[in-house]
């Protein structure tokens, strides 16, 4: 009989603390000190507001190569101000020569895995809600404000009260037409928009294994809307895969997953019975089978923002529209998420079957979901992949938001009408019905 | 709460009570799930957090931001401040004076920068019974928060409601008690001298 003292089982949200912790465990509940691996600020909440605080203290920024700018949220910037807040922040950038700075090439949340920033076992902050997307590849990536980042860049240190885990296993497969915005959507609405109270999400299951890296990205990413504090997966081989296409070579897949008795709450789920969801406006947690609501005509159809933009969203809103033309009532609007994802979805003929079904290109940046740009019109009704829909969220307090799947977007536009994607997509192939 | 701050709370309550108001903190009740969006919207991001907290609240509350005085505390339900990392969800409220939220709940990223501002947050399950204009006190040390005077500025007596709020953590008190995360920073960091940038 073994008689020595088993160590206790951990979550991977527990494990990656320990490891920026430089301990051997963490138990929920515990406040741990934790080294930064990776300090991610934007524009918007980044050197404007760090610059004055940072010159108030006097303090160097602790180490330049962990810390990475990427200007996206007031590009192409819209007005004076706009122009003034870019300008602080490529200015930044000079001063204090920072290593790693993207300048209107796509949104943080999906710039920095696609360059290799993002590896799993890291602990990272980034200046964003949304900043715990880096979940998807098994980092942990706490999402902080600008005082708190400042915190950080003067000291490459932050304090992290350990997360107790909620388990969310997926069984089955997604069906034609269902895609992880679905999968999220139906867990914000059973369990509203603060469930996690900023605890940890991990997603495991045969269906989350079975996902893509785009589209376990946006499980990660919006985690941040049921308040979990991180949203991770255990990375994989295809975790390795993409990576190593974005340049890491270097991956440990080796222990970053979850003990099997670690302890935390588990649900389990069946995807294959999961149909294509929609939250009502205002709030994700409105969230409800596109089937069951009523007949909705709608004005916009936008696919955007760092949730609903990426390759793969791209991919699913052609595959409905490819061939044919959105409802003359309805305004596309299509900001793709990077510059990279574009290129790509350019060269796959993506772009163009968009294009000619009417959809109108936006520059690639947060635009819309983050309140710039042009707002949406004026009591309007609009339906989008982004991942959030309070109030005012696309600029106009009156305007009615609908959040649904890039598929779901894009078989409303089509129809001009709140349409469940199942209804124009047919099983064989990319062959589309209407 | 530091001395600091107990001497202004102090002040704030005896001014209160000189111009003829009861001796507390007006309470603004707000319902749940206001997130930062609500707080501070999108739209005024641009700007300075000073002109932020003009529109802090106005799609719930269009009044809030004219009407609020300094010494008011927010008494909410679940969730207040979910959303967004953006702190101006938390500086806008401290623009304008406010000097608690109580609720039952925060979001996680609205209750790290509430205290890194300066703003004590209390978790409070049971502060939902306040009523809009009543007037309470709140210790953070003792998590306690007391219902001092109705609406109308009526005492309540001796059944005055008493709530008891988790406790907050030592290292949150001690950052409120500081003022913040950067006047935390002032103290602690010694300051370079000559530094570039």
């Amino acid at each position: 009989m073994n008689t020595s003292v088993a160590a206790p089982p951990q979550t991977l949200a527990q494990k990656l603390i320990a490891r920026a912790g430089c301990r051997d465990h963490a138990m929920p509940g515990e406040f741990v000190t934790c080294r930064v691996d990776l300090a991610m600020c934007h524009d918007s909440g980044g050197p404007r507001r760090l610059k004055p605080m940072l010159a108030e203290l006097g303090a160097p920024i602790w180490d330049r190569d962990r810390v990475v700018l990427v200007i996206d949220h007031y590009v192409p910037a819209a007005d004076e101000d706009a122009r003034r807040i870019v300008r602080i922040a490529r200015e930044f950038a000079r001063e204090h020569a920072l290593p790693h700075v993207y300048d209107s090439v796509g949104i943080s949340h999906v710039v920095l895995p696609q360059d290799g920033h993002i590896r799993p076992g890291m602990l990272c902050v980034g200046g964003d809600s949304h900043a715990s997307t880096a979940g998807a590849f098994g980092a942990y990536m706490l999402g902080v404000g600008s005082t708190e980042m400042l915190g950080v860049l003067v000291s490459g240190e932050i304090w992290v009260q350990v997360p107790h885990t909620v388990f969310m296993r997926w069984s089955g497969r997604l069906g034609l037409g269902v895609s992880a915005k679905d999968m999220m959507l139906s867990m914000i609405g059973r369990f509203g928009v603060n469930m996690g109270h900023h605890q940890a999400v991990e997603y495991c299951g045969e269906a989350v294994s079975a996902l893509s890296m785009n589209e376990r990205m946006t499980l990660a990413n919006m985690s941040a809307e049921l308040g979990a504090q991180v949203g991770l997966i255990a990375p994989d081989d295809e975790t390795r895969t993409w990576l190593w296409q974005a340049g890491q070579r270097e991956i440990e897949l080796d222990g970053w997953h979850s003990d099997e008795d670690a302890p935390g709450v588990r649900h389990n789920f069946d995807a294959s019975t999961l149909a294509p969801q929609i939250a009502l406006p205002h709030s994700p947690a409105l969230a409800r089978d596109v089937a069951d609501i009523e007949p909705t005509a709608i004005q916009v159809a936008h696919i955007g923002g760092c949730t609903g933009a990426k390759l793969d969203d791209l991919r699913a809103a052609a595959r409905v529209l490819a061939g044919y033309r959105v409802d003359k009532r309805v305004q596309l609007l299509v900001a793709p998420a990077s510059a990279r994802e574009r290129d790509t979805a350019e060269r796959e003929g993506i772009l163009r079957h968009l294009q000619e079904a009417g959809a109108r290109i936006l520059p690639t940046a947060c635009g819309l979901c983050a309140g710039h740009g042009d707002a949406v019109p004026a009591e309007s009704t609009v339906i989008s992949s982004i991942a959030r829909n309070g109030k005012g969220r696309l600029g106009v307090d009156s305007a009615r938001v609908f959040l649904a799947s890039p598929y779901t977007v894009a078989a409303s536009a089509l129809r001009g009408r709140i349409t469940d994607p199942r209804e124009v997509l047919w099983d064989s192939d990319s062959e589309t019905v209407h | 709460m530091d001395k600091a701050a107990r001497a202004s709370g102090l002040l704030h309550r005896v001014r209160r009570a000189a111009a003829g108001g009861p001796p507390g903190h007006r309470v603004w009740r707000l319902p749940a799930d206001v997130d930062t969006d609500a707080l501070a919207p999108g739209r005024w991001m641009k700007y300075s957090a000073e002109v932020i907290a003009q529109h802090c609240l106005e799609s719930l509350r269009p009044q809030f931001a004219l009407q609020v005085r300094a010494g008011d505390v927010i008494v909410a339900g679940a969730n207040f401040g979910i959303g967004s990392s953006r702190e101006q969800a938390a500086s806008a409220l401290v623009h304008l004076g406010i000097v608690a939220v109580i609720a039952p709940s925060f979001g996680g990223m609205f209750y790290r920068n509430a205290f890194n501002v300066g703003l004590p947050l209390l978790v409070c399950r049971d502060a939902e019974a306040v009523d809009d204009g009543e007037f309470v006190t709140f210790d953070l040390s003792e998590g306690i928060v007391r219902c001092v005077a109705d609406a109308a500025g009526r005492e309540p007596g001796a059944q005055a409601p008493v709530f008891r709020c988790e406790p907050i953590p030592p290292l949150l008190l001690e950052l409120v008690r500081a003022g913040g995360l950067l006047p935390q920073l002032k103290r602690r960091l010694p300051r370079a001298a000559g530094m570039a940038p």
